[in-house]
């Protein structure tokens, strides 16, 4: 669905738009992700930003805090023991927060899933997912789709109802 | 350079009872069994020795042997009863070029090894590491603590024993799939 502001306008200096389209296409257009990689995936999330699938081109450029971020990549295995540190770098982001799952172990444990003492069986117990990536490791074109279906996600929010995620 | 029966010659004229026997049967390097109490004065021995000087300690690994008797708890769990853990130490020297490999044998109830952390440093890590997945138990061991599972884990639960059962929940956190 293309927006009002991404039309073209040539004749004029006053756009005008409804507060839900301004908002949310200026959310989807420069989501900072939060520096912040697991394991595997993340090499494939690193290659993602270098130049040749370039995530700028898409606003998506890494921000060394929790604070200063609009969405996280769980790029890769979740253990028990980081589950806690990733619920905690969850809660410092300043709303509104998105959270892209990226690859079999972060969706559901991988291939940790019976024998995984150690692992949580999924991201989405300790946080809420917005978007699940599959693949062991997903290439940076699956990451690429991944973040242009949140992208999609925002553009369908509305400020009268709150993200229920 | 020395062979493996050498060194076990030499070990057995110094420490008579305490070292135990060799296997010149497996695949890759014999392995001689000492005594779990006397492992750092054998280590000691083995560092400092002029002919022999294994001043590298490439690994050390505990193993569950899994060789007790097999009984189900009141929840109808597999458990193992008796029988014993080991704890292999795979040793290099730089100066000789030979190699040798020791085991440890104890018991599974009281698991009990002293600790060669005085001998070589790397030992540090690698015993608590193996205290961390077995449940050995280093005496000596200037800090013996979980390394790798967080620091409150379920006290007496040890992931890598063949009868581990994983805890229903951490910290509120579903564990099973």
């Amino acid at each position: 669905m293309k927006s009002l502001l991404d039309s073209e306008f040539s004749d004029s200096n006053i756009v005008i738009a409804r507060a839900d389209d301004l908002l949310n296409w200026a959310r989807l257009s420069s989501l900072w992700q939060l520096s912040f990689g697991l394991a595997c995936c993340a090499i494939e999330m690193m290659a993602t930003s270098a130049s040749h699938y370039d995530f700028d081109r898409f606003g998506v450029m890494p921000r060394p805090t929790p604070r200063q971020s609009d969405v996280i990549i769980i790029s890769g295995t979740v253990t028990l023991k980081m589950a806690l540190r990733i619920k905690r770098l969850y809660e410092q982001m300043p709303d509104p927060k998105y959270i892209i799952s990226m690859g079999s172990c972060a969706n559901c444990g991988g291939p940790y899933w019976e024998h995984g003492y150690h692992v949580l069986k999924g991201v989405d117990r300790v946080i809420p997912v917005d978007v699940y990536v599959p693949g062991c490791p997903p290439r940076p074109e699956a990451l690429l789709e991944g973040l242009l279906k949140l992208q999609e996600k925002i553009r369908n929010e509305s400020l009268r109802t709150k993200k229920s995620a | 350079m020395k062979e493996a029966q050498e060194i076990f010659d030499i070990l057995k004229e110094k420490f008579g009872e305490s070292v135990i026997e060799i296997n010149t049967e497996t695949p890759v390097e014999p392995i001689i069994t000492v005594h779990p109490l006397k492992i750092h004065e054998i280590g000691e021995f083995l560092r400092t020795n002029e002919d022999l000087y294994f001043d590298s300690l490439m690994n050390l690994s505990g193993v569950d042997d899994a060789n007790g008797e097999k009984v189900k708890d009141d929840q109808e769990f597999d458990t193992i009863s008796g029988g014993t853990l080991s704890v292999y130490y795979h040793l290099h020297s730089v100066k000789h070029n030979h190699k040798i490999t020791l085991k440890v044998s104890t018991g599974r109830e009281k698991p009990e090894v002293e600790s060669v952390e005085s001998v070589w440093k790397c030992a540090d890590w690698h015993e608590r590491e193996a205290y961390d997945m077995f449940g050995i138990i280093f005496l000596n061991h200037p800090d013996l603590r979980r390394i790798l599972m967080p620091y409150d884990w379920e006290e007496g639960s040890y992931p890598l024993r063949k009868d581990y059962k994983n805890p229903e929940f951490y910290k509120g956190m579903k564990v099973p799939y």
